[in-house]
């Protein structure tokens, strides 16, 4: 039994039925594709061309297409791999820290964030196998059983680490992803006309039927999966961060890289968010389930995890001078003030200052500005794992082997071409699979949608006395 | 063999919650019930157990973490023992981060197969919904008639006193 606020604004507006919600959800899998749908599909398709030509350059003519050289061995292809990692942060956030807080406003944008973290973990896994060189030979990253002199990999390594914790997020945030999705597979399923959508659906559904067990077992199999992917989720982006933090570059030897990361992961993880929530609730008419109410509750993280941000940048400041060391002093003096300066104040700009533009609630709930504020960060971000890796790496402790690192175009095409790739899938998975979790929207309607609300409203008017409103029987 | 049931059709989960325990009061077997989204409290009136999943997750994660930490020791302490930094073979502190992962791992993995096998989920054609609004609006609460022994008239208005909006017969094909 819960309370209804009356003060608490609804979570689905324009007086929703449970039919409804099927209708406005259905409605992008089953009718033809959208104009504006299939204007972006073209789009990305230009990127994901970008992004297979600059990989076969990498794979025919090698490493040397790529800007890096003896001193900046890791630059654009760290830098992207982790930021795509961040981002990916957010959809487990959403849909497995929120679950186990019981945040309900997670449920109309679970799905799409779930999906975000799929396809920015392949976007991110492309770098570090590319990066190998010979790509080909990427499975022997793992142990298994060789003719090589038994010479097994390396425990020890960051880099090892890195391997079991990206394949197991992955992996698990699929199954999750897919768990959820089971349900409304079956509803297409159900009212899918064609032969091909309805055999394609029924497999893909499992057999759903909804009985009144397996929405028990879903049950426990969510809430088991959501406390399994919390401890994942900060696992994986500190070991991202000891990738950095277990050598013995300035700059990169410090104790505050994993939560200083895990924070970072989030605030970049709800940036994409909101930028890809803002795009498809215009695409695919979703207004009444990705409201205002939404985007608020998300720039609210944003300045939380933005907040938390800046404070590591100064604490790292702090700390390189009140370490002593001249090399780390260097380090951050450099940063702030040497060749790649412009790199470090786009980085403080975006992630520090504009988000801060969302104390104010006039502009939290501005779509135009949330976007253009999300952008902003999403390109703060990148700048935050550029400063770290590129300028720690580029003077070190020799001046002799001091240097600097551009990009080539090859670089950017890879890049590029990873958004190309991103949203390409993204897209693919607007079209054909169901955008917004319609089970789990259907579960919280009677107890957030705009009805219940103005009766909530009148029932608090009409009998003040009386707080506990019986009709809602919710967890 | 075939089935006969008899489906009353709900589309309030308090009037289904309601209507199942009146049912199940009155001395009525109900066979399942089916819903477009999981209601809460349903386990409570219908007298389902609690789901004993995350005790296989339970255990599936201890599998893991045994197995990580046995290949790991295993692999760098006694098969091919190299030493790395100058550390220990067996560098307990460095093989944290691969038993955690492989921990969740199989928790993970081993939870959801077993989901699907005890609750009979695999990739189907054919697929034996009795009421296909069950996946859209409507709650469907099916009871199964034995010939001879169940007075449909009786059970139809049983079930429309507690609330179905429709009433409907369904054989399935066994």
């Amino acid at each position: 039994m819960q309370h209804v606020s009356p003060i608490r604004e609804p979570l689905v507006t324009g007086g929703k039925t449970y039919h409804d919600i099927t209708e406005d959800v259905c409605r992008q899998v089953e009718a033809g594709p959208n104009p504006r749908w299939a204007a972006g599909l073209a789009l990305s398709l230009v990127g994901l061309a970008i992004f297979i030509y600059s990989v076969y350059r990498t794979l025919w003519f090698g490493i040397g297409e790529w800007g890096l050289n003896r001193t900046v061995g890791w630059a654009w292809d760290i830098t992207n791999f982790v930021w795509w990692v961040g981002i990916g942060h957010a959809g487990t956030l959403i849909s497995a820290i929120l679950l186990l807080f019981r945040q309900k406003w997670r449920t109309s944008i679970n799905r799409a964030a779930e999906a975000m973290t799929i396809f920015a973990v392949i976007c991110a896994a492309m770098f570090p196998v590319l990066h190998m060189g010979r790509p080909w030979l990427a499975y022997w990253v793992l142990p298994f059983p060789n003719t090589f002199g038994s010479l097994w990999v390396n425990f020890n390594s960051p880099l090892l680490w890195d391997v079991f914790a990206i394949s197991t997020y992955f992996s698990v945030s699929l199954v999750f992803w897919y768990i959820g999705l089971i349900p409304d597979f079956a509803t297409i399923r159900d009212r899918a006309t064609g032969p091909i959508a309805r055999r394609a659906y029924a497999v893909l559904s499992m057999g759903w039927t909804g009985s009144a067990k397996a929405w028990s077992r879903y049950e426990t199999v969510s809430l088991i999966l959501a406390g399994l992917a919390t401890p994942l989720v900060l696992s994986v982006h500190t070991i991202v961060s000891m990738d950095f933090a277990t050598s013995v570059i300035p700059g990169w030897h410090t104790t505050i890289f994993p939560p200083y990361f895990v924070a970072g992961a989030i605030f970049s993880g709800f940036a994409m968010v909101l930028t890809l929530m803002i795009i498809t609730r215009k695409l695919f008419h979703l207004e009444d389930y990705i409201t205002l109410e939404h985007v608020e509750s998300m720039n609210k993280v944003i300045i939380l995890t933005g907040s938390i941000v800046g404070v590591a940048y100064t604490t790292e400041f702090f700390i390189a001078w009140y370490s002593g060391v001249e090399y780390e002093q260097y380090a951050f003096i450099n940063r702030a003030t040497g060749p790649y300066w412009w790199a470090y104040w786009s980085m403080m700009t975006c992630n520090v200052i504009t988000p801060q533009l969302f104390w104010f609630r006039r502009i939290r709930r501005s779509l135009v500005l949330t976007f253009i504020i999300s952008i902003f960060v999403n390109i703060g971000m990148w700048f935050e794992r550029f400063v770290i890796i590129v300028t720690s790496l580029h003077r070190d402790y020799l001046p002799s082997s001091w240097a600097m690192f551009s990009p080539t175009i090859i670089d950017v095409g890879i890049y590029v071409g990873t958004i190309g790739l991103f949203f390409t899938l993204f897209l693919l998975f607007c079209k054909f699979f169901p955008v917004v979790n319609m089970a789990e929207v259907k579960a919280i309607l009677k107890s957030s949608s705009e009805v219940t609300h103005t009766h909530a409203k009148t029932m608090h008017a009409t009998d003040k006395g009386l707080n506990t409103n019986t009709d809602h029987r919710h967890e | 063999m075939n089935k006969k049931f008899v489906l009353g059709i709900y589309d309030d989960e308090d009037v289904l919650l309601h209507a199942i325990e009146n049912i199940r009061a009155a001395g009525t077997n109900i066979y399942d019930v089916f819903s477009p989204y999981p209601v809460h409290g349903i386990d409570d009136v219908l007298g389902i157990k609690r789901s004993r999943l995350p005790i296989v997750a339970f255990f599936c994660g201890i599998t893991g973490t045994s197995f990580a930490l046995w290949m790991q020791i295993w692999m760098l302490g006694f098969d091919w023992p190299m030493i790395i930094g100058g550390k220990p073979h067996i560098a307990l502190p460095a093989f944290i981060p691969v038993t955690f992962e492989l921990t969740v791992l199989f928790a993970a993995f081993g939870m959801v197969i077993t989901f699907f096998i005890v609750s009979r989920l695999k990739p189907s054609l054919r697929v034996n919904v009795f009421d296909k609004r069950s996946t859209d609006d409507k709650f469907v609460m099916a009871i199964e008639v034995k010939d001879g022994e169940t007075d449909l008239s009786a059970l139809n208005k049983l079930l429309r006193t507690n609330g179905a909006v429709e009433v409907n017969e369904k054989e399935v094909v066994k």
